[in-house]
């Protein structure tokens, strides 16, 4: 059960584009489409909970022990740049198909501070409420968060293909228009606060 | 100064603005602009690694390897980051429990890496320094203004001094639909006025 409400608040209620503020780089820059926004969803997903489980487990067995948390940063963005190339050189040798799906978001990943942010978080907050630091709490909560983040950019790629049609003053192409669709996106996610 | 090297430092400040302009650095400012207070601190914590990554990248262009520049930069501008991290931390305790995770965050700030790539890996490390001041002085602006029209609507004071009695106030722009609509606004109305200005000179040179 409290994984659910976890699942829950952590997709709809903390919505990490909508309520957080992270990763809005890519959910501006590459969601004019619903495939590609499911393709970069699916390759967020990939990276936030593969980078999450790396990250949480040098928490608790490197930086805790050894009394050096002020390197976190450091250590977990280094992390995540080096998991993405990875990531993308085994994608190419193993699976041909899937990184021809996936393979030109993955060099966009490094710089989403979604995934860093979800990585610095869970080490700040405990995810169940009694279960301390838990990684694989922290790996779900990722995957939770990058469904929600793949909600919130296919949700708002349908939004974009309708606004292409629409005749609005030269000011507001683009990304001001962009930006105003995703707060009425916002309004509407407000009435999830206070579901968990 | 020169013009030229005054021009470097002025670019950032509204024609290239990183923000409004060139849209780079969106979560730090949809997500610290609920009060000018915090506007200022995450300007000031960001300028200061702008600056002083674009500095020592510059300065030590010649010395990293094309191949590993990434990943060098990255290190960099980290380090500047732990740095500012602690310190503020340290001395603003209240300004690092409201900004939270932004400060770690700087380093995957667009911003920060593009001009390491773009500007301070081909020009001098005064170049390079004065730089990083326009575009941090640049992205302060941004987040000044955005946090002013946020906290003057949504909480009806400015820096902190109530002036607006409290039932008149739109809590909804402190809220995140108000970062998204204020946000948009704001661009809108800068892209309207660099629109106005590329007219008037195309008019004039005709």
């Amino acid at each position: 059960m409290e994984y659910i409400l976890m699942i829950i608040g952590a997709v709809l209620v903390n919505n990490i584009i909508l309520v957080q503020f992270l990763g809005i780089c890519p959910f501006l820059g590459v969601s004019s489409k619903v495939n590609t926004a499911l393709g970069m969803g699916a390759a967020v997903t990939f990276v936030m909970a593969l980078a999450t489980l790396v990250t949480s487990l040098l928490q608790k067995y490197v930086l805790v022990p050894l009394d050096i948390t002020f390197l976190q940063t450091i250590v977990f963005i280094l992390v995540i740049a080096s998991l993405v190339q990875m990531v993308e050189i085994i994608l190419k040798k193993v699976s041909p198909s899937l990184y021809r799906a996936l393979g030109v978001f993955l060099p966009l990943i490094t710089t989403n501070c979604a995934v860093l942010g979800v990585a610095i978080n869970v080490t700040q907050q405990t995810i169940i409420p009694g279960h301390g630091f838990s990684v694989i709490d922290n790996t779900l909560y990722a995957v939770a968060i990058a469904i929600g983040f793949t909600l919130a950019i296919t949700i708002f790629a349908g939004l974009r293909e309708q606004l292409e049609l629409v005749e609005i003053p030269k000011g507001m192409k683009g990304v001001p228009i962009a930006l105003i669709t995703a707060g009425i996106l916002a309004m509407a996610f407000m009435g999830f606060a206070n579901l968990v | 100064m020169s013009n030229s090297k005054l021009n470097i430092l002025t670019k950032g400040f509204f024609k290239e603005n990183p923000t409004l302009i060139l849209v780079l650095g969106c979560c730090p400012t949809l997500a610290v602009t609920t009060s000018v207070t915090n506007a200022l601190g995450m300007g000031a914590a960001t300028t200061f690694v702008l600056l002083m990554s674009n500095m020592l990248i510059s300065a030590l262009k010649n010395v990293i390897p094309d191949k590993v520049r990434i990943p060098s930069y990255i290190v960099i501008i980290a380090t500047f980051v732990s740095m500012i991290d602690l310190l503020i931390q340290g001395f603003l305790p209240s300004l690092s429990a409201s900004l939270g995770v932004f400060i770690p965050l700087i380093v995957v700030n667009c911003i920060v890496l593009g001009r390491a790539e773009a500007f301070a890996n081909k020009n001098t490390v005064l170049d390079s320094l004065l730089d990083g001041l326009g575009m941090g002085i640049g992205f302060t602006i941004a987040l000044t203004l955005i946090g002013a029209i946020r906290e003057i609507l949504g909480s009806g004071s400015f820096l902190g001094y109530h002036f607006i009695p409290s039932e008149y106030n739109m809590l909804i722009f402190v809220l995140a639909p108000g970062a998204f609509l204020v946000f948009g606004f704001v661009m809108a109305a800068v892209r309207f006025i660099v629109n106005k200005r590329e007219e008037k000179k195309k008019h004039c040179e005709n």
